[in-house]
């Protein structure tokens, strides 16, 4: 087996066993991106002589009888979001063109202590906002299973690097699915971790208060040995978390469900999902109760809210955090010719430099915070969201897990929902609860929808700091289908 | 009847610091009409004496030592600056012509 082929896993014990060198591993995963990124477009930003560099210091450290974690030499990709202070940092958007951040992001820091070499930066849809990447003002992303169709988002060049082994593992940020959807479009493993497990310094900001780094992998202990790496308290980001990381990784290696209480959401499901979407989800839901566990169906009643509350509170959040972007400090400056006031100038700028999604988004956002309109929609989609917590708590009460499609159809066209936000909004319509409560949420391949031949994802939701059992049911299910299906599902992708 | 008027959606460029031209707020006002009417549904949720939630978790007043550390330089908080002049950076003018 090639080495692009193999698990971070795999990859990490060859490094440290001095099998293969780390130089190797990142150079076969560099040739790759030579020879396939023309057609995915993953990557905005490919650095191989630093990568290289990166991995002669593992391969010295080794060699010098250092002892490193496991993921030290493993090549990563980088969402774009994330501060690094020797490459370029975009966000996706031209007011950040070519801007080079004085500082690491927490988690870019962590990946480079870990030994963790960073081939490059992901696209992504502009400050995060969308469903597909085709927000990006760089231009889309595919997804490796039809090159037609969009790979998620917006975490969408992750996603693709990694379905297309051009990376075993990648960065994302999740706000109301950004890591789930495209893993669960892309046929891969995405994690959003409990909010604050994982830090947001140097993390771009969209809406502060739903925002979670995590990790996209090919498999659930590549998934959870990346989440352990990059998590952890941080003093420079307030809502950090002062609290052990859950034992992630031992949960993944146990993968067991016998005697667990799992509980089907009743609200999401028939309208508006697609029909090959739900056959998958529910032969899982028969798998579960096979492996010995106890399945309920378990009614969330304001579920059905979540997005609306959302389309509120993000937008308001993104008003807020986009107005830095001013022109003054850092980025694009336009239509200063010695006449125009810093005002003018400001607005000249973020209109040549936002795309029409961030626009929108922080005109809505402003709308719902003005007063006069702010208790009608902002103060109520606040209450909203105490009630999707209660309905979390509740749900908890009976199951130690809650169960969703990750996602009610899989992969649209590129350029099918690209003109009709509400119709993109709908793509995260099962995810966005877990953002609003903060609590942990995977998505894991659960097969391939019979329609279009496109992966279906699965999606397991735990409790506050309860993210080890998502990793634990993400294994039992990953096992089992394994086994069925005799290999990953990504052995079925199409070659590039 | 439109939840948001045109004019409506012009004055929230202005606030927003947008400068949007004609065929964007045209564009803009048709999609935001829509995208507001659909959010105006968290208002079937009876919720009058439920509190708030701005966050997932319960955290205030989280502070760290008030200490002396290193921090950037001024060349690298200058260094993206689209200009500087005398280690500061250059902006354009924030008073009136009167003032």
């Amino acid at each position: 087996m090639s080495l692009i082929h193999k698990t971070a896993a795999e990859l990490g014990r060859l490094v440290a066993s001095r099998e293969a060198s780390a130089v190797e591993v990142t150079q076969a995963h560099l040739d790759r991106i030579a020879e396939v990124d023309s057609k995915v477009s993953a990557f905005l930003h490919v650095d191989a002589e630093r990568a290289l560099e990166q991995a002669r210091t593992v391969d010295e450290r080794i060699a010098n009888g250092d002892r490193l974690g496991p993921l030290a030499g493993v090549p990563i990709a980088h969402k774009d979001i994330f501060t690094t202070d020797d490459m370029p940092t975009t966000a996706g958007s031209k007011i950040l063109e070519g801007w080079r951040p004085p500082y690491d992001a927490t988690v870019t820091r962590r990946l480079r202590e870990a030994g963790l070499i960073i081939l490059g930066k992901t696209n992504l849809d502009e400050f995060a906002m969308g469903s597909s990447t085709e927000n990006s003002a760089y231009g889309p992303s595919h997804n490796p299973w039809d090159l037609s169709r969009i790979p998620g988002g917006s975490s969408g060049g992750s996603s693709a690097a990694v379905a297309s082994f051009q990376a075993p593992l990648s960065t994302g940020t999740d706000t109301g699915g950004s890591i789930r959807q495209p893993a669960a479009v892309t046929g891969i493993v995405g994690m959003k971790p409990t909010y604050g497990g994982s830090s947001r310094y140097g993390l771009i900001a969209f809406a502060s208060s739903l925002d979670t780094p995590g990790p996209f992998a090919r498999n659930v202990l590549d998934a959870a040995l990346l989440q352990e790496a990059f998590s952890g308290h941080d003093e420079f980001d307030s809502t950090s978390i002062d609290a052990p990381v859950p034992p992630v990784v031992e949960a993944a290696r146990q993968g067991d469900v016998a005697g667990l209480r799992i509980g089907v959401v009743k609200e999401f499901g028939g309208e508006g999902y697609q029909p090959g979407v739900l056959a998958r989800f529910h032969e899982t839901v028969d798998l579960l109760e096979s492996l010995g566990a106890k399945v309920v169906e378990v009614s969330c009643p304001t579920f059905g809210y979540a997005l609306p509350a959302y389309y509120l509170i993000a937008p308001s959040e993104c008003s807020s955090n986009l107005a830095r972007f001013d022109a003054m400090r850092y980025g694009l400056r336009v239509g200063d010719d010695g006449t125009r006031s810093a005002e003018e100038v400001m607005a000249l700028t973020r209109a040549a430099g936002f795309g029409p999604e961030v626009k929108r988004r922080i005109m809505l956002g402003t709308y719902a915070l003005s007063s006069g309109y702010y208790d009608a929609y902002y103060g109520q989609a606040q209450k909203v969201r105490t009630l999707i917590s209660r309905d979390f708590e509740a749900a908890f009460h009976q199951v130690d897990v809650l169960i969703s499609p990750t996602t009610p159809t899989t992969a649209f066209p590129i350029g099918e929902r690209a003109d009709d936000p509400m119709a993109m909004y709908l793509a995260d319509l099962c995810t966005i609860p877990s953002n609003l409560a903060g609590n942990a949420a995977i998505s894991v391949p659960c097969g391939l929808a019979d329609e279009d031949g496109l992966p279906v994802g699965l999606q397991i939701m735990a409790p506050v700091l309860g993210d080890d059992r998502c990793y634990r049911v993400g294994a039992a299910v990953e096992k089992a289908f394994t086994d069925r299906w005799g290999g990953p599902l990504l052995s079925k992708a199409p070659a590039l | 009847m439109s939840a948001i008027t045109r004019d409506e959606v012009a004055h929230l460029a202005r606030l927003s610091r947008l400068a949007l031209d004609e065929g964007e707020l045209d564009h803009f006002a048709a999609q935001l009409d829509q995208i507001v009417g659909a959010v105006a549904r968290v208002a079937e949720v009876a919720a009058g004496d439920i509190p708030p939630s701005s966050h997932a978790l319960p955290l205030t007043n989280v502070f760290r030592p008030d200490e002396v550390r290193p921090c950037l330089t001024p060349q690298q908080a200058l260094s993206g600056a689209p200009a500087v002049e005398d280690d500061r950076f250059r902006v354009p003018r924030i008073l009136g012509e009167e003032a």
